[in-house]
């Protein structure tokens, strides 16, 4: 029964910062029970924080929470569980290896004491699920499931503490689209029970088909809250996206024969945790940039992968500079002239415990001009090392200092600069500027413009719209493994941006895959 | 095991170099300000084990005391029979070579992401490999058939490390008890040859052992009068060529890195699969020299128990040492010390020699214990 | 060549080499189900030898000092405990390295049990004896053809052992400790979210490894030499370790396990006995340990291994 009245859950004037950021910037929500309310936002707009202070892992800077009329402060999940606040993580969090029923009555008070009844427990299970309409076997390994039936065991999990709120956290992400069907079923069965949901989603449809009311997050701060009833996808891609930003430059679509980069039609495997590409196929000509749109976590690292050769292709074809690349080594594909800035460099770009020379010689570690046969020349790897600090100012105390010290923007610098080093035909960036400074970011964004001008094809990947917008010529955009739709200045606007990254909208007017 | 390793980077920090200690500015090479910077480094590589050690001896101290006997006496006797004369230091020598090989293994393979437990094995695979090339090998002069000895003694562990390396790589499997069920096969078919077919017939000394290796294949006495041997210098020059391989060439470079962070490495177009089999010959190999040192420089043949638990001692004096060829270095020495002061306390005392077990247990223990001040300070 | 084929085959020589067999297997089986424990908690204990070696001497001095084999009992247990709690502290609360942390167990232990025995007795060596446990027939059971002398007229530990059996397969299937265990080693991370105490599961997983290895060090020292020698454990502790991979972290699969590596053992040592020269006693001696070997690489117990044994734990990563 909907209680229009009072809200269940009222969280106001939330604030939470964390170093270089502001998550959350006086954030208002109100949810009610008997609804589906979707928090709407692109990537870093602040959804996740905001439903991880409500389920105990953060608490705000400042702000208050305000839970069936009561101001409440929850300090754990625990917490948060016991005020009847249950969250489904978008990774389920159970134990693979364990089966449904184990997984059930872990961590809650056992019946009969310090003794297991597997029996009693298996009964008691199917119960609750044949009562809730979300049948499952009890006795299967919940690593034989499904990603939709383990979703449903985490539920359960949840329910079984019979809260009030629920959020689910990007639920859909690994599921079919049948499997999509049946959540949203579950999820209107719930509210229809006098529960109150609360699902984060960057997806425009999932929003239409299945929420009351929406909230529209952006940078940290509401933009809006609407009832779906009363919006389209439209004017909510429009807000999740925003601005009115021009493209800077105009440049021509490139004829194939003067592509540097071409890929063709390829796939790739998926696996836990990443995402299969169908059917890709783009282009970048010399001295040209191509940025590819999308939520993370829709195939942009597998696509940079696949082109580096880190990642084996199933089908189709690459060629750099019209020669076959498809099979190559990573290093051959280095060696080709070929520059991979990749995401997170903390992680995969930069030997942290180890100090500025050892990283500013990666990838040309090998051969001429560093190393003869084998054995490095110090001299020539001394001025080299010097050389890449002076041109790209990374400020060091000396050659020797252990890269963990650097700031953001210097690693950046150093990898950027290490990989300028050699002769290149073609650079690709993904999410170059995460993380960095204002100054930082600038300084990264002029050394690509400057590749540009030197008749370098970059691959520019980002989930920063922003900057795709400012320094691409063309723009693809990338949603579940697939290329939905290839702009360029003279036909995009935001809001067609927004509709192919939230999965609605091809150019071609099809409705995209909607997994 | 990477997930462990990772987690030493910790205890590895607190020895390896602090760039606050580097007083070496970009361009100076004047060669009193290297030799200060290398003898600093010495210094902090010393300096944070020495509580460690300070501990285990306090200790070990108490023991003492508790069983009657004065321990300043005893710790007396203790540095006078190891460091206190010729023979005391010859033997602090012997013992600290062997151990020295095979941590240098034990960190070259930490050093590329990998735990080698196998060093016991390894020593005795190499021991073979010295004591055939020793023995069956056409006569020889010194210096073509010391050498030849010594590079079986390498293969042997090498193969022994490699193949540790190639269950773990190819094949996925736990390398942890790879390698201890590896020792154990190598202790029994070095223990079923020397019994059976490779026995000294001549029933003239009741333990099972080989013949002596003839005069060409043994490590010359480098201290008149004392078991000291060449063995040391060969050590000296190992440690500098080791040195020179991981910080100066571009396989020992990969390997480093993918010891570092395998996820960057793998970025940089290194195959990390291919870094654990080289990092576990490597490093396989040397601690099969060890066991060519023991057998070619001090026992002149091959016995059952040609190692006495060097190889997991091992992984204690690598640690002690931080991981780093110097660091190793220094470490042996003092386990040499150890050993020899304990048999001095012993002799001289009646405190059981069995002392050196507890001081190294308790050092290696104070190392880890000391992690839980860096972590909370970090 | 009949002669030994008849011998071989006779009642009376398969009967003693079965029960020499249990007698050989039980050190390891009790190491092996509380080191079970540990492992299926995450936790990997390589120091069982050294433990091993610290109960039985232990059990000696308890047994010794008190007149009492059952005293010593005791104190082998506590002295088990006592020592892997310096495992367990090390390697969940400072988690430091659990292989070192282990290692540095065997060779402390080393160090300090001679230590200890030496500072009482000198170089007495094997000579000195303690009180120990004498076989004990159980009636009835103990006249059933052929079982009854395997089985049940064996020294009283081997009873306590193969009742360890039954009762550790109850704990960890039957009981939510035994389910927290699971759990705990296989995703911490998960476990914590649904509100299991990780840490205290772990301490109390080492703890057990730590009190069944001083157990099975008692075994050694009281139960059929009734003395101690630093020899005494010999390599027992890391074939337990073998036994509980090969066992497949499952109490049953240890025991089948035990029997397994104490028959071969049993075998090679009968063989020697009656000079069978044809196979050297190293070749039957390492067979348990190639046989891991190959497991191991084989991938045969791989899905069965802990999932979370051997990596480092911290809240918040």
């Amino acid at each position: 029964m909907a209680n229009s009245e009072s809200p269940v859950l009222m969280m106001q004037g939330i604030c939470k910062r964390f170093p270089g950021v502001v998550a959350n910037d006086n954030v208002n929500l109100e949810v009610r029970a008997g609804e589906i309310h979707a928090l709407l936002g692109e990537n870093g707009a602040g959804k996740t924080t905001l439903m991880s202070i409500l389920c105990g892992l953060y608490q705000p800077d400042s702000g208050t929470i305000v839970w069936k009329g009561h101001p409440v402060r929850i300090a754990s999940p625990r917490q948060a569980a016991a005020l009847g606040i249950g969250m489904v993580h978008q990774d389920f969090k159970l134990v693979q290896r364990m089966t449904v029923a184990e997984n059930m009555m872990l961590g809650r008070p056992a019946p009969h004491g310090p003794f297991i009844d597997m029996r009693e427990s298996i009964l008691t299970v199917e119960h609750v699920s044949a009562e809730l309409g979300l049948p499952i076997d009890p006795r299967i390994q919940v690593g034989q499931l499904s990603a939709g039936m383990q979703q449903r065991v985490a539920i359960l999990k949840v329910l079984s503490g019979s809260p009030d709120l629920i959020i689910f956290d990007e639920p859909t992400s690994v599921l079919t689209p049948l499997e999509v069907e049946n959540l949203f079923k579950m999820m209107q069965s719930m509210v229809a029970n006098g529960k109150a949901i609360c699902f984060i989603t960057h997806k425009l449809e999932e929003v239409m088909s299945v929420a009351k009311v929406v909230t529209v997050l952006r940078d940290g701060k509401v933009l809006d809250t609407l009832e779906t009833k009363q919006t389209s996808p439209r004017e909510l891609a429009r807000l999740m996206v925003g601005r009115e930003v021009l493209f800077s430059v105009k440049k021509d679509p490139c004829k194939s024969g003067d592509s540097t980069l071409e890929v063709q039609h390829i796939n790739t495997a998926g696996g836990p945790g990443q995402r299969e590409l169908h059917d890709i196929s783009l282009q970048v000509c010399q001295g040209e940039i191509l940025g590819i749109a999308g939520i993370s976590g829709n195939g942009q690292n597998e696509i940079a992968e696949a082109i580096t050769g880190l990642r084996p292709i199933l089908s189709g074809h690459i060629k750099i500079d019209g020669v076959e690349t498809t099979k190559w080594h990573p290093r051959k594909i280095t060696e080709l002239g070929v520059a991979y800035i990749p995401d997170k460099i903390r992680q995969n770009a930069v030997f942290l415990d180890l100090d500025i020379t050892h990283n500013a010689i990666a990838k040309s570690h090998r051969g001429a001009p560093l190393a003869t046969r084998g054995i490095f020349r110090m001299d020539a790897i001394k001025n080299h090392v010097q050389k890449l600090i002076n041109e790209y100012q990374v400020h060091v105390a000396s050659p020797k200092t252990l890269a963990r010290q650097l700031s953001g923007g210097h690693l950046q610098r150093l990898v950027l600069a290490r990989e300028s080093s050699r002769e290149l035909s073609l650079i690709i960036a993904v999410n170059p500027t995460a993380g960095l400074d204002v100054g930082a970011t600038e300084y990264v964004r002029a050394q690509l413009l400057n590749q540009r001008k030197l008749g370098r094809a970059i691959l520019l990947i980002s989930a920063d719209l922003d900057e795709l917008l400012t320094m691409s010529d063309r723009i693809a955009v990338l949603f579940s493994g697939r290329i939905v739709g290839s702009l360029d200045s003279a036909n995009s606007n935001p809001e067609e941006i927004g509709l192919m990254m939230g999965g609605t909208l091809r150019p071609d007017g099809k409705k995209a895959y909607a997994a | 095991m990477r997930h462990d390793v990772e987690n030493n980077e910790s205890m590895v920090k607190q020895v390896a170099s602090d760039p606050r200690s580097d007083s070496v500015r970009p361009g100076s090479k004047h060669p009193k300000e290297a030799f200060k910077s290398v003898f600093l480094r010495a210094l902090e590589t010393i300096g944070r084990p020495l509580v460690s050690i300070l501990i285990a001896f306090i200790v070990a101290g108490i023991l003492i005391a508790l069983t009657g006997i004065n321990p300043f006496a005893a710790f007396f006797q203790f540095f006078q029979g190891s460091l206190g004369s010729k023979n005391g230091i010859a033997e602090t020598l012997v013992r600290a070579t062997p151990l020295a090989f095979a941590a240098l293994g034990v960190a070259v393979a930490y050093r590329a992401g990998v735990w080698n437990i196998g060093a016991e094995g390894q020593i005795f695979m190499g021991a073979l490999g010295a004591t055939m090339a020793g023995l069956y090998l056409p006569p020889m002069p010194l210096l073509v058939h010391l050498p030849l000895v010594l590079l079986c003694g390498f293969a042997g562990g090498a193969i022994w490390g490699g193949l540790a390396g190639i269950f773990k790589a190819r094949f996925g499997a736990n390398e942890i008890i790879v390698t201890i069920m590896m020792n154990y096969i190598a202790i029994f078919i070095v223990s079923f040859l020397v019994t059976g077919p490779m026995k000294d017939a001549s029933g003239m000394i009741p333990q099972p052992q080989t013949v002596e290796l003839p005069a060409s294949a043994l490590l010359p006495v480098i201290i008149s009068g004392t078991r000291a041997h060449a063995g040391t210098i060969v050590l000296i020059g190992v440690v500098a060529f080791v040195w020179f391989f991981m910080y100066r060439t571009s396989t020992g470079y990969e390997l480093r890195s993918a010891g570092a962070n395998p996820d960057a490495a793998r970025h940089i177009g290194i195959n990390v699969l291919n870094t654990v089999v080289i990092a576990m010959a490597i490093s396989g190999g040397l601690a099969g020299l060890a066991g060519a040192n023991e057998v070619s420089g001090v026992q002149h043949l091959l016995t059952q128990d040609i190692s006495s638990n060097y190889g997991y001692l091992s992984i204690a004096v690598a640690l002690l040492g931080g991981l780093n060829p110097l660091g190793v270095l220094l470490s042996s020495i003092f386990f040499g010390v150890v050993y020899v002061g304990s048999e001095s306390m012993q002799r001289a005392m009646n405190v059981p020699v069995e002392m050196v077990y507890i001081i190294q247990g308790l050092v290696i223990v104070a190392m880890l214990l000391r992690q839980l001040g860096q972590r909370r300070k970090g | 060549m009949q002669n030994f084929w008849q011998q071989l085959l006779s009642a009376n020589f398969i009967i003693s080499m079965l029960t020499s067999s249990v007698v050989l297997a039980m050190p390891l089986l009790i190491a092996g189900l509380g080191e079970t424990f540990a492992e299926r908690s995450g936790i990997l204990n390589v120091g069982v030898e050294g433990i091993m070696l610290f109960g039985a001497l232990s059990g000696f001095l308890g047994a010794r000092l008190s007149g009492s084999p059952w005293v010593g009992l005791i104190c082998g247990i506590l002295a088990g405990v006592l020592m892997s709690l310096l495992h367990a502290y090390l390697t969940i609360t400072v988690v430091a390295d659990q292989v070192v942390s282990g290692l540095s167990l065997n060779i402390l232990s080393l160090g300090l049990s001679v230590f200890i025995f030496r500072a009482f007795y000198g170089l007495a060596g094997q000579a000195v004896q303690a009180p120990g446990f004498d076989p004990y027939s159980i009636p009835v059971l103990s006249r059933i053809p052929v079982i009854g002398p395997i089985l049940f007229q064996q020294q009283p530990l081997v009873y306590v052992g193969l009742l360890l059996v039954p009762i550790a397969y109850f704990i960890l299937f039957r009981t939510t400790f035994g389910q927290q265990v699971t759990a705990v080693g296989e995703d911490p991370r998960a476990a914590d979210s649904m509100g299991v105490d990780v840490i205290r599961i772990r301490y109390a997983s080492v703890l057990i490894g730590g009190a069944t290895a001083g157990l099975a060090g008692v075994f050694l020292s009281l139960g059929e030499l009734h003395s101690f020698s630093e020899l005494m454990v010999g390599g027992r502790g890391y074939i337990a370790i073998a036994v509980v991979m090969f066992g497949r972290w499952n109490p049953v699969g240890a025991l089948l396990a035990a029997l397994l590596f104490g028959f071969a053992n049993s075998l090679q040592l009968y063989l020697q006995a009656f000079s069978i020269t044809t196979l050297p006693p190293q070749v039957l001696n390492s067979l348990p340990y190639v046989v891991t070997l190959l497991a191991v690489i084989s991938g045969i117990g791989k899905g069965f291994i802990p999932s979370a044994l051997c990596v480092p734990y911290k809240r918040g990563d």
